[in-house]
């Protein structure tokens, strides 16, 4: 391996970082070469990751691009990195909308600098999250993440920021701490069962797969519910969604493009990581009701959507509806629903991404996101009507785009544990048509009956550049499934293979022997 | 055993220092009004020189002056950040008594007295040494919070202190009374031999560790002993509330350890359960306190209330891991509050006027280096990954969970999430509310900048690399726990 490969992980996850540090040195006056550099350095890092998918070995279902350097030898904590097909393009999704996210950010001006490092930071931390392979570095990642999130809502969002900002901080917290928690416990145990102390997530999860470590099932469902709250809050799952309508709607496009696109996926991809290889007994034990509460979140954000008067809190509920259908991709156990509820979150986070970008150009010639201040878009702004209109179409499912394969997934793998979950389930697709559409028709056709938005001139240079990338993929993701999907068939296979092994090890525990 | 042997080396740091602060003293009428600051910068010179004093302490390890002193990893780890917290208040100090018209050079004699107090008092292997070093600290502590004569409320933070103060100290010489009553020593390693062989009367021995526990508990202020901290750390002058808030709670945490640890390992069980209640009551009610303080001052006192609490968790893992964390937490803690607290006493202007949560609002657009700065020391106290403040509570909870006390650390880290808030809140004013004029004119003294340069780039050091440290408190926490 050349030196390149060896370190790429390194070198993606810390170029927005190093760039950051470099902007410090910004002198604050100069607005557009800040911005540029941004640009440049998110760019940079897309075009580093690109490495990735070019080496990547799609028959390889272990970790690629692995290092592994001690940091803190004394507690087994080391610097250890590696991507698999879960991985790869959760991290390519990271780094595409980066750039986007920063082109987003033109009509900032308040503080250009320091928003910039709080975004460069953050990329770092998304990064960072979905290639941590030790369990230590992973938290460290998942809660530093949260700082320029914070910062970045609470200073430059809406109204109510500060509230949203808080709200966002510490209902992620509440979660997170209790799985430090858990980590901990797990370190010890491993330590306790095979004599080697390590936080190291592929040790541990191959001592407990291998059975060298046992855990009680009290012990087990114990570090279960603390992952899991962790990663449901952060979904966010029905019933923990509720700082999310706050946080997308307070924070600025660019933060709600980040937020919607990468971090929930955060949630759904430590329940793929974490809980169903390391606990799959209780896993098991309790999908039933996991896949019960992503219902409710599926139907129960469709329809909260429905009555939203604001296209963020719209498009924030549909989220949490969306993010239901990965949660029940996951907790079917199959190949095709956890290929699905992997799909489903690249598709959300370009799906979505793009729909906030797009609402961000109309509130930024606006400065309204209330659905009845438009109608009749169309007139004055035909691309953007029809840019809205793909977007609109692959969020809602329409084959042909990326959302359909993800949702269709899923139904079929959901359908093979229980037809009744997935005809309640599928109902939630008809009602994102619904919501969907009724929204696009609502700011986008009849006449104009508002005079300011006769006005109103159509996408220019900076939109059609944040925007044609994420078209591109919705179509590309639509119509060539197959190119994303197969990397990913060997790690999912192998994900689907472990927690099944819990299960059936959990249906031999229920035997009397 | 040979009392004519004299070892200055093993003493070397509280000699220089008490020798600095005898020359301030004397130097004082000789010098000029308005020369009084080179005084201070005596004083500095003479805590970096018993730094480097300590390197001849080190090549003296053992049991000096008939057992009274001791010179081990312990003591020296600690020495070093007892001196390391005296320079970083006395660069403080400077520019704050300047400003304040309160220079008067008694200061850095009596800050250089209490630090050989504290010296002493993690040096000493016996109980009656280490009142010594315990009063001799506390004295010169209550000088220096009352050290604003005109002020009511420095005066009330000094009376407040100095009667509760004796108050805990008078409960320390009764349990060392009893001890000796008990078991005829009051040498920590004698103590332990007759505990475990001579028939003793454990009533009294128990009653006595509890007078000690109580006594001990009044200097670090964890709950329910901490009622005095607020008031008092509101009124006495800024820097020494930093000092306090990290120097005498460290000296008490370090004979809090070495006197359970090492003279009370056999009647374990009748204190650990005390000390696990002091720590979830101290990190519950200082975090929940702190949240509705308007005042900066108060609140980083209710916010060192929990830091306490974090430190007891610590040692009631009983563990020389939990020993270990406990004293990178000291120091990590110290650290991080110093800076916190020099950039209030900076920002609080003539006689600590601006000490109120509002006027810290758009600190951020006016002064953004100092906010990014003040910024990390918060991020930090709140114990954001990347920071000496995570590091130190990563490792206290780890030792916490290798001892099986899950709940202690269930509590401990809920209760962080709730510091979160508070300290986020600082933060949310520096950065979300509209700015005030006020801070655009001040001018950063160069003593100040040595000192946030220091903590800042040692908090984010160990915050990052822990390593070094962790070694080094671990092998210091290995002489405690025998």
């Amino acid at each position: 391996m050349d030196l390149v490969t060896a370190n790429i992980l390194t070198i993606i996850t810390f170029t927005p970082a190093v760039g950051a540090m470099l902007l410090l040195f910004y002198n604050r006056e100069h607005v557009r070469s800040i911005r540029a550099f941004a640009l440049i350095i998110t760019i940079l890092a897309f075009v580093f990751s690109l490495h990735l998918i070019a080496h990547f070995d799609s028959s390889n279902p272990d970790f690629q691009f692995g290092i592994k350097v001690p940091w803190i030898p004394s507690f087994g904590i080391s610097y250890s990195m590696g991507i698999d097909g879960i991985s790869l393009f959760l991290v390519v999704l990271t780094t595409l909308l980066s750039p986007l996210a920063v082109l987003a950010s033109w009509p900032i001006i308040d503080r250009l600098k320091e928003y910039f490092i709080f975004m460069l930071l953050l990329e770092t931390g998304m990064i960072g999250v979905f290639v941590s392979l030790d369990l230590f570095l992973f938290y460290v990642f998942w809660e530093v993440m949260l700082i320029p999130m914070y910062f970045l809502i609470g200073v430059w969002g809406g109204e109510r920021r500060v509230y949203a900002a808080m709200k966002f901080v510490l209902y992620t917290m509440i979660g997170s701490v209790l799985m430090l928690v858990a980590i901990i416990a797990l370190y010890f145990m491993h330590g306790d069962a095979t004599g080697t102390f390590t936080f190291s997530y592929l040790q541990i999860q191959s001592a407990l797969a291998s059975g060298r470590m046992v855990l009680a099932p009290s012990v087990e469902l114990w570090l279960f519910l603390a992952f899991f709250l962790a990663f449901a809050v952060k979904v966010p799952l029905f019933p923990f969604h509720t700082w999310l309508p706050d946080a997308h709607v307070e924070a600025p496009t660019a933060g709600s493009v980040l937020l919607a696109g990468v971090l929930l996926k955060m949630g759904t991809y430590g329940l793929a990581r974490f809980n169903l290889p390391l606990f799959p007994h209780i896993s098991h034990l309790l999908a039933p009701l996991i896949s019960m509460l992503a219902i409710v979140g599926i139907i129960y954000g469709a329809l909260v959507a429905m009555v939203q008067p604001d296209l963020k809190k719209l498009v924030a509920y549909s989220s949490v509806s969306h993010l239901g259908f990965i949660v029940l991709g996951i907790f079917s156990f199959n190949v095709q629903g956890m290929e699905g509820a992997i799909y489903q979150m690249l598709n959300h986070g370009v799906s979505t991404g793009a729909l906030f970008l797009l609402v961000g150009v109309v509130y930024d010639r606006r400065h309204t996101r209330l659905i009845e201040e438009f109608g009749g878009l169309a007139n004055r702004m035909p691309v953007y009507a029809a840019f809205f209109l793909v977007v609109t179409l692959s969020s809602i499912g329409l084959p042909g785009l990326n959302g359909f394969v993800g949702e269709f997934l899923i139904l079929l793998g959901t359908f093979g544990v229980s037809g009744m979950r997935a005809a309640v389930a599928a109902l939630g697709v008809i009602l994102s048509a619904v919501y969907m559409l009724w929204m696009y028709q609502r700011v986008i056709w009849g006449e104009i009956k508002n005079d300011r938005n006769a006005v109103l001139s159509d996408l220019g240079r900076r939109e059609y550049a944040m925007l044609i990338p994420l078209l591109i993929v919705i179509v590309w993701m639509g119509v060539y499934s197959n190119y994303f999907l197969r990397p990913m068939d060997a790690s999912v296979a192998k994900l689907v293979n472990q927690s099944q092994k819990g299960q059936v090890e959990y249906a031999r525990g229920l035997e009397p022997r | 055993m040979n009392l004519a042997t004299i070892n200055i080396a093993a003493i070397l740091p509280a000699f220089v220092l008490s020798v600095f602060g005898i020359a301030v003293m004397v130097a004082e009428p000789f010098t000029a009004a308005n020369k009084k600051s080179g005084l201070g910068w005596l004083a500095l010179t003479g805590t970096i020189v018993a730094m480097i004093s300590l390197i001849p302490m080190a090549a003296n390890r053992g049991q000096w002056y008939s057992n009274l002193w001791i010179v081990d990893d312990y003591a020296i780890f600690l020495s070093f950040v007892f001196l390391l917290i005296a320079a970083l208040t006395i660069l403080t100090s400077i520019d704050y008594l300047r400003r304040e018209n309160l220079n008067h050079p008694e200061f850095y004699a009596l800050l250089l007295f209490a630090t050989a107090g504290m010296l002493m008092m993690v040096g000493s292997n016996e109980l009656m040494m280490m009142f010594l070093g315990l009063e001799i600290l506390s004295i010169a502590t209550y000088v220096m919070a009352g050290f604003r004569r005109s002020d009511l409320k420095s005066n009330e933070s000094a009376l407040k202190y100095f009667l509760l103060g004796s108050f805990s100290s008078a409960f320390f010489l009764y349990g060392v009374a009893l001890i000796f009553g008990a078991t005829g020593s009051t040498n920590l390693i004698g103590i332990a031999q007759s505990l475990r062989s001579a028939e003793i009367q454990l009533s009294l021995v128990e009653l006595s560790a509890a007078l000690m526990l109580i006594a001990l508990c009044f200097k670090v202020a964890v709950a329910p002993f901490h009622i005095w901290t607020p008031d008092v750390y509101e009124g006495a002058p800024t820097p020494v509330t930093g000092f306090m808030s990290v120097g005498p709670k460290a000296a008490g945490f370090a004979v809090l350890f070495r006197v359970f640890l090492t003279a009370f390992p056999s009647i374990r069980d009748q204190w650990s359960s005390a000390i696990w209640f002091i720590a979830v009551l101290t990190m519950i009610l200082g975090n929940v306190i702190a949240v509705v303080q308007p005042n900066i001052k108060r609140m980083l006192a209710y916010s060192s209330i929990a830091h306490a609490g974090y430190v007891t968790v610590a040692f009631a893992a009983m563990s020389d891991r939990g020993v270990s964390a406990a004293l990178f937490y000291l120091l990590a803690y110290s650290l991080m509050n110093l800076g916190g607290f020099a950039i209030v006493a900076m920002l609080g202007r003539t006689e600590d006027k601006l000490v109120n949560l509002t006027d810290y609002a758009g600190l951020g657009a006016r002064r953004p280096g100092l906010a990014a700065v003040f910024s990390l020391f918060l991020l930090s106290l709140a114990g954001v990954p990347g920071t000496a403040g995570f590091a130190g509570k990563f490792f206290i909870f780890r030792a916490v969970l290798e001892s099986r006390l899950v709940w202690l650390a269930v509590i401990g880290v809920i209760t962080t999430v709730v510091s979160f808030y508070y300290y986020l809140y600082v933060i949310v004013q520096m950065y979300m509310r509209e700015p005030k004029e006020e801070f655009s004119d001040v001018g950063i003294p160069a003593g100040f900048k040595v000192v946030l340069f220091v903590t800042a780039a040692a908090t984010l050091y160990i915050g990052i690399l822990p390593t070094r440290l962790l070694d080094w408190t671990t092998t210091a926490a290995l002489h405690v726990l025998k």
